[in-house]
């Protein structure tokens, strides 16, 4: 291959987690990421890595974001992308998980990108097919590729990884992005802090390599990094946190919490964002340290790169 | 016709007799035991080889399907699974479809029983109507028409001034209320034990307080009204711990557990193992431990299979969306019998709470001993035999056992219920 960047071997058939991948595994994948992020600043930004292979977009829950970035990334390594959204599919007429991933094997798709509603899915449906599976998204899980594409955006800001103080802040109980946060920055021997109400933080997390801080101010104190997560409105209704207003006022990142982190500190959102509940719109809006759009361009490099090294080059071919 | 069981490791945890010797039947009833019993003329004579004799297992929990549900387990198949396990009478929960909550309930129940003819078919009756936890069901018709005792099976009864009524209401009628004993709204959602595992896997956590506050709770109501209750499944250390001091004060308290909650915990959920979703969730070690401190000093009386089969496709979904609950009949006497090959009781005390303690927990006086003159229900097994599970091979119509491929120690030979024999090993 002509311009293929630095491969290395990445001992996985599948993409379920960060769980289970070495340092050397992320590093890999970042490093294959970086090449792509060049190729997709060209103007041809297509190269024919996947041409041939047949990538399915299986989403059983809506994320345009998600669903885009992995259809760009597997159309610009000119593979055939399907997107097969729930509203179409079989699900709704009692249809099973597993019954629709036999149906779609039997197309012998090579990969197939699963978003779904419960924690495990990705893995149950990665047993039943022989595609490689991706898993963009499985209940309060993981997200694996996001937690790439945010190590991506931070290494490519600070240079590295390791040595870094992260705060992940808001709703770590019903994130999937936070899990896979936690395990990857620990990983690459990052320091990352959870910043959140009791009632969102989940039990045993220090188990997974996280301090534990329930305000902003000791929470984000002298951090490299803060990632701000999403809370979804409902659980702010009295359930978890009493209301918008006052989430805002103990968990919202202002510029007077910012304050707090070092002065070269980034900002961080995994989308798409509650201004004013969760962030201040002045933060978010502020170019030179919000990382939000530079995650976006990020997730669609990381995306390619997963797919690259999870699909062996064709061989015998030509 | 005359049947004696020559040598023979005689087991009788009601008389503490553990001898080699004989077992002498007639008809339906034994005529005779111990060491010193004769064979009598004209007998046919089974020699077993020093292999083990004991009162049949009774089972005070078992989930059946029928009826309603019959996909998943019928009376008889969880009958046939029952004979393979060595139990020869078995307790059915009310959560059935229609619920089993008035006379003619129990007596579908029975009938269904004597068709089937293979082990004694007991039912309890539900505590309130359609188990739904909001008015007392008819207990003492319940009671008369021989409901062993009453409970909402899987259900918790979470309103604490009903549980203060039934508790009440029930006492002349001598009958236990049996409970579930979890908080519904901590358990709401939840899927797991809470904790790092449950974070780990994303999934929702259900945590132990949810069993002690609300065994805590009902102990507290059996101090007020001097009921009779039953925990049913108890899973955690603190759970123990509660029943334990409600023994010492002298409350009529008694508890059981299954063989899951002394023998696995969360970790043997491993990648979303469906099968391993169970309510309440497997706990961790500490919990499991005290489990089986529990049994043996008493605290938990009783050890039942907690039977409750679930069809394939209910189990081959995300873990959240699975059914919980494991099919445990076929394997109720080997698994137990783990207890007293790790030394956690001698044979003749696991087999105490499998036998003895459960019928008089249900109030039958007959069954779980041996008595001249009382029933024939006798099971024989093999106490050292090491095999693995294979929940392929079990009689129960439903497969989901956490414990398939799990290696055990202890089989079950022959089970003689009323004298007929309704489960041979394959030689």
């Amino acid at each position: 291959m002509n311009d293929a960047p630095l491969r290395r071997a990445f001992p996985h058939r599948h993409l379920l987690g960060i769980e289970g991948l070495s340092a050397a595994d992320v590093t890999a994948v970042l490093d294959v990421a970086d090449s792509y992020v060049e190729q997709n600043r060209r103007a041809d930004k297509r190269s024919a890595h996947l041409r041939g292979r047949t990538i399915v977009n299986l989403f059983f829950e809506d994320s345009t974001r998600t669903r885009t970035s992995f259809e760009l990334a597997g159309k610009r390594l000119g593979g055939d992308v399907i997107n097969m959204s729930v509203a179409t599919s079989s699900v709704k007429k009692g249809e099973t998980l597993i019954d629709t991933a036999m149906t779609l094997n039997a197309m012998h798709p090579d990969v197939l990108i699963v978003r779904h509603q419960e924690s495990g899915a990705a893995m149950l449906l990665s047993t039943k097919v022989d595609a490689a599976v991706i898993n963009a998204g499985d209940g309060t899980h993981e997200h694996p590729t996001q937690a790439l594409l945010d190590a991506l955006t931070i290494r490519r800001r600070k240079g590295r990884l390791e040595g870094l103080t992260v705060a992940i802040c808001g709703d770590i109980l019903h994130s999937r992005v936070a899990r896979s946060n936690i395990l990857l920055l620990t990983t690459m021997g990052a320091k990352v802090r959870v910043v959140g109400p009791p009632t969102l933080v989940p039990s045993g997390i220090e188990k997974l390599g996280a301090s534990v801080f329930h305000d902003m101010r000791s929470g984000l104190d002298g951090v490299d990094i803060v990632m701000m997560l999403r809370l979804q409105v409902e659980r702010m209704s009295g359930r978890f946190v009493p209301s918008p207003r006052e989430y805002f006022r103990f968990f919202g990142l202002t510029r007077e919490a910012l304050a707090m982190a070092s002065p070269d500190a980034l900002i961080m959102h995994p989308g798409p964002m509650n201004r004013g509940v969760e962030i201040d719109s002045e933060v978010a809006d502020d170019v030179g340290r919000s990382m939000i759009l530079d995650q976006v361009e990020m997730g669609v490099a990381v995306r390619m790169a997963v797919l690259d090294l999870l699909c062996p080059p064709i061989t015998g071919g030509n | 016709m005359t049947l004696a069981f020559t040598n023979a490791r005689i087991l009788d945890p009601a008389s503490n007799l553990d001898a080699v010797g004989t077992i002498v039947i007639h008809g339906e009833t034994i005529v005779a035991f111990g060491p010193d019993a004769r064979v009598p003329d004209g007998a046919d004579i089974i020699d077993c080889n020093g292999a083990c004799l004991a009162p049949g297992l009774v089972d005070l929990r078992v989930t059946i399907g029928e009826p309603g549900f019959e996909e998943k387990e019928t009376i008889a198949s969880a009958s046939r699974a029952a004979a393979a396990g060595g139990v020869t009478a078995m307790a059915m929960l009310p959560n059935t479809d229609p619920v089993i909550d008035d006379v003619a309930g129990l007596e579908f129940v029975a009938r269904r029983a004597r068709e089937v003819k293979q082990v004694k078919m007991f039912a309890y009756g539900a505590a309130t109507r359609d188990c739904a936890g909001n008015e007392l069901a008819d207990l003492g018709l319940l009671a008369e028409a021989g409901a062993v005792a009453f409970t909402d099976g899987s259900r918790c009864i979470a309103d604490a001034q009903l549980m203060r009524r039934a508790l009440a209401y029930a006492r002349p009628f001598g009958r236990p209320i049996v409970q579930h004993p979890e908080e519904p709204r901590l358990a709401e959602g939840g899927q797991v034990n809470e904790g790092e595992i449950a974070t780990r896997l994303g999934l929702a956590g259900i945590p132990a307080c949810a069993e002690s506050i609300l065994l805590a709770r009902d102990l507290r109501l059996v101090e007020l009204t001097r009921g009779r209750y039953h925990a049913a499944h108890v899973s955690t250390a603190e759970g123990v711990a509660l029943l334990r001091d409600a023994k010492r004060r002298g409350l009529d308290v008694t508890a059981d557990t299954a063989p899951p909650y002394f023998l696995l915990t969360e970790r043997d959920i491993g990648d979303w193992r469906t099968f391993a979703k169970l309510s309440p969730p497997l706990r961790s070690d500490e919990d499991r431990k005290a489990v089986a401190a529990g049994i043996a000093d008493g605290t938990i009386d009783a050890i039942a299979s907690d039977h409750q089969p679930q069809s394939q496709d209910w189990k081959r979904l995300p873990f959240a969306q699975a059914a919980p609950g494991a099919a445990g009949l076929d394997t109720l006497l080997p698994l137990s019998l783990a207890l007293v090959h790790d030394k956690v009781l001698p044979l003749l005390e696991a087999l105490r709470r499998l036998t003895q303690a459960p019928a008089d927990i249900l109030g039958l006086k007959e069954l779980g001993r041996l008595a001249v003159g009382g029933p024939a229900d006798l099971v024989l097994f093999d106490p050292d035999l090491r095999w693995t599970i294979d929940a392929d091979s079990f009689h129960s119509k439903s497969k989901n056992s956490p414990f398939d491929g799990y290696a055990v120690r202890g089989r079950v030979l022959r089970t003689i219920v009323d004298g007929r024999t309704v489960f041979h090993a394959p030689t």
